[in-house]
Order: structure tokens, then sequence, then C-alpha cells
């Protein structure tokens, strides 16, 4: 009777791994491949994928930001030591140029609410607000997004504007239960209906990887000048209207490039706001048949 | 002789054998976090990479096919890339270095860290590629230049770290 002793299974198994090694990257190769054109179409079957891994890694990159973040408000703090006169002086001379504006503001409240009381408007607001921590970046030239550590347990959903105090930061694209993930005003991906804001010139500001944003589709005799502000139009209804986002950096033929408000590398938290239309539901297909053209 | 003694040593060398795939992992969260250092978001060097390289190179025992995969796809799933993307960038690279093992063995420092930079042009090339054709439109080429030049000079810091290690914990080849 043969013995199934290590030697016989090694003298199976060896050529067998022998062949696995030399060969297992073509399968390897052609897994990705596939899952990459799985991905394009079915896209919510591979975005579940990789939402569990990110709400499984969630709770350790969370751990591992804190430190960073302790660290660099220390820096921070310790810079603005050196800088205590300056700074004071500087916030001295804004608290007048404020005290002024609050003048102004408090005549336009009051004009504005007798103004919507005569016009009976119904104010829009932005609703359901949820606060998030960065607790990742991209790390990736083709990709600009951020891991946020709140996820559809904490009311996350899909199309959610990100916010700051200075602006606009994206969408959120991605939502698993603990995770999601942001994408970024200045990625390829990134399509945002825009208007400038002085002239109300329509626009919608494309990311393409780089630093900064480019308005496209803007109309042929619109006049861009640096400097000017850009906020959300709120068209399309998955944004609210009138976030600050950027300032126009550079004009040029057929290229007016925008810099965005935000520093996305010192990105700490966000707050996660709904916009203005309820999500969209499937329409019920015509029962009727076409009509036929004229 | 009782059994402890027989498994210990083995479970300690099968430990120490995971050492180089575990770093790997570690450097691929070391990759997305929020570092706070400006641009670096976009242009991160590709530690993964390195990795991949060196261990394929030096241990080719201790990181095999699979794990280089396993790894891209953690690597692409946190970042948030095209799953699939990185893993078959880290193959692609793996299995040149397993085939043209010839070249790499027994090399100087300069030859290998030489190989590297080749490879990782290729694989800036091949990422390239792929993230353009997944998205249909041209990818910008220059946040991926700036992470292959930093890639390439970043090589032999991590190197030298991966050397310590090898030396004291993976000793008895």
């Amino acid at each position: 009777m043969r013995r199934w002793d290590g030697r016989y299974v090694t003298r199976v198994a060896a050529p067998a791994k022998a062949l696995l090694q030399r060969f297992g990257f073509v399968v390897l190769l052609a897994g990705a491949f596939t899952l990459l054109m799985v991905g394009r179409t079915q896209t919510v079957m591979v975005e579940r994928l990789s939402t569990a891994v990110t709400d499984l890694m969630a709770p350790v990159m969370g751990a591992l930001a804190r430190p960073i973040e302790s660290a660099q408000d220390m820096a921070e703090a310790v810079g603005r030591v050196f800088t205590v006169y300056e700074q004071n002086e500087a916030l001295r001379q804004s608290n007048e140029r404020l005290l002024r504006w609050e003048t102004v503001a408090r005549r336009l409240e009051q004009e504005n609410a007798a103004l919507r009381a005569l016009l009976n408007y119904r104010p829009e607001t932005l609703s359901a607000f949820v606060s998030a921590r960065v607790i990742g970046d991209s790390g990736s030239a083709y990709v600009r997004t951020k891991l946020l550590d709140a996820g559809a347990r904490d009311g996350v959903a899909k199309g959610q504007a990100a916010i700051t105090n200075d602006g606009l930061v994206g969408r959120v694209v991605e939502v698993g239960e603990r995770s999601s993930r942001l994408l970024l005003v200045t990625d390829l991906n990134s399509r945002i209906p825009v208007v400038v804001e002085a002239t109300r010139q329509r626009a919608i500001l494309a990311g393409d990887n780089t630093e900064t944003a480019y308005l496209a589709l803007l109309a042929q005799n619109a006049r861009i000048e640096i400097g000017a502000r850009i906020v959300t139009s709120g068209h399309g209804g998955l944004l609210p209207p009138g976030l600050p986002i950027g300032k126009v950096s550079a004009v040029g033929d057929g290229e007016n490039r925008v810099q965005p408000l935000v520093d996305f590398s010192l990105l700490e938290y966000v707050l996660l706001a709904d916009g203005t239309m309820p999500p969209l539901k499937p329409m019920a297909p015509d029962p009727r048949p076409p009509e036929p053209a004229q | 002789m009782t059994r402890d003694e027989e498994i210990w040593p083995r479970v300690e060398s099968a430990l120490r054998g995971l050492v180089p795939v575990t770093l790997t992992t570690m450097l691929v969260v070391l990759c997305v976090l929020p570092l706070g250092v400006p641009l670096l978001g976009s242009v991160m060097p590709l530690l993964p990479l390195m990795a991949v390289y060196y261990w394929a190179v030096h241990r080719p025992d201790l990181m095999p096919y699979a794990a280089s995969g396993l790894i891209g796809l953690f690597q692409d799933a946190l970042s948030g890339t095209p799953l699939g993307l990185s893993a078959l960038v880290y193959v692609s690279v793996h299995a040149v270095v397993v085939n043209q093992g010839r070249f790499f063995h027994g090399k100087s420092f300069v030859v290998i860290w030489f190989g590297f930079a080749v490879l990782a042009v290729g694989a800036a090339v091949l990422g390239w590629l792929i993230a353009s054709a997944y998205y249909q439109t041209l990818a910008a080429p220059a946040p991926a230049l700036f992470q292959l030049l930093l890639t390439m000079a970043l090589y032999p810091a991590l190197s030298s770290l991966f050397g310590l290690v090898q030396r004291e914990l993976l000793r008895p080849a």
C-alpha cells in the first residue's frame, strides 16, 4: 500500500506550485483587467467591494489620522506665537471694517425681510448637516478624493455637498456603512454647475486632476475677470445654490482657471449638506406608444 | 523532545515570512493617510511599488504574485482609483522582475536602483494609460510625472530600510 507521506505530496505539488508561481501572474493580470472592465459597467457591485474595504479600515485610519492632526495643530499654534503682534494689528483693522459692514448688513436684512414679506417669498434652506472627519487622502495621481469617517448610518448620502467655512469642497460619490468618499472639485470627473457671482454668467466648473479647476461651457462672449468669485448655481438641484467655490485665477483663450477657496491638503473636517431637490425617483414607464414624428 | 519545541520555531519562521507582505500593506495605509503636506496628496510617492519591487528582487519567496495583486486591490479600494488599476500595475512590475531574475541577481545597488527607475517609468505609463482608458479622457500627465520622480528619488531611502529589516528579521534565507 502506498503511503501518503510528505514526499509524495511534494512530488505532485511541487511542479504545480512552480507552474503557478511562473504563470500565476497571467491569471492575476486577467483578473485585474476583468475587474476594471466590470467596474466600468457594473459600477454598483464594484463600489460595494471597495466600500467594504474602506468601512473595514475606517476605524484604523481614523485612529492614525488623529496624531497627525494634533501635530499639525501644534505646529500651527507654535507658528502663531511669533506673529501675535502682526495678527493683532490685522484683526483690529478687519474688526473696524466688519463693524461698518455690520451696519450695512443690518439695514439690508431689514430691507430684505420687508421685501420678502411683500412678495410672500419662501427662502431656500440648507437641510440635514452631517459633519465628517477626513481620514484619508487619495495618494494617487489619477484621482482627487478624500475618505470621510461618516457613512450611511450617520446620514451621509450620495450627491451631498461637502463644505467648509471657506466654501465648497466637493461631492459625496461613494457611501459605505461608516465611511464615504468625497470627490474634490478638482477631480477629473467633477462637473459642477456654477455662476460667476457678480455677472451671473453660467458655466460648468470642471476638474482635470491639477490644483485648479476650469470653467467649461461658458458663453462665447462672456467676459471673465481675474479674481471673480465663482459660486454654485444650484441648477439641477443636486447642490445648494450660492455656495462659494473659488476665484478666477487665470483667463485665457478658451480656458479660464479657477483656484478653489479651500486648501484641500489641510482639510480636517467637512459639513455635508443635501441639495434643494428631493432625490429623483425613477419615472414610471409611459404606457402610451410614442407618437410618430411629424 | 516535546511537540512544543518543534512547533514554536516553525511558527516563528512563518511569522517572519509574513514580514514583507505586512510591511507593504502598512505602506499602502501610510500612502493614503492625510499627511497635510501641501500638494503631496496628489503626488505621494508610490511606496508600495518600491516595496513590491524590493521584495520581488531580494526575497521573491516571501512576496507571491497573489500578494502584490491583493496589495494593489487594497490600495485601489482605499484611494478610490478604479478597482484593479494598481493591482494590474504591481503584478506587471512583479512579473517583469521575476522573469528577468538573472538581471537582478547579485547586482550592485546602483544597478538595482536603475532597474527600479526603468520599471517605475513603465508602471507610471501603464497606470496613466489605464486611468485614461477607464475615464475615457486623457488624464493630466503632470501629477503622474511628479509622482514618478519622487518615487524614483525615494527608492534608496526605503530600500535601505527594507535592507535593515531583511538583515535583522529574515537572516536565514
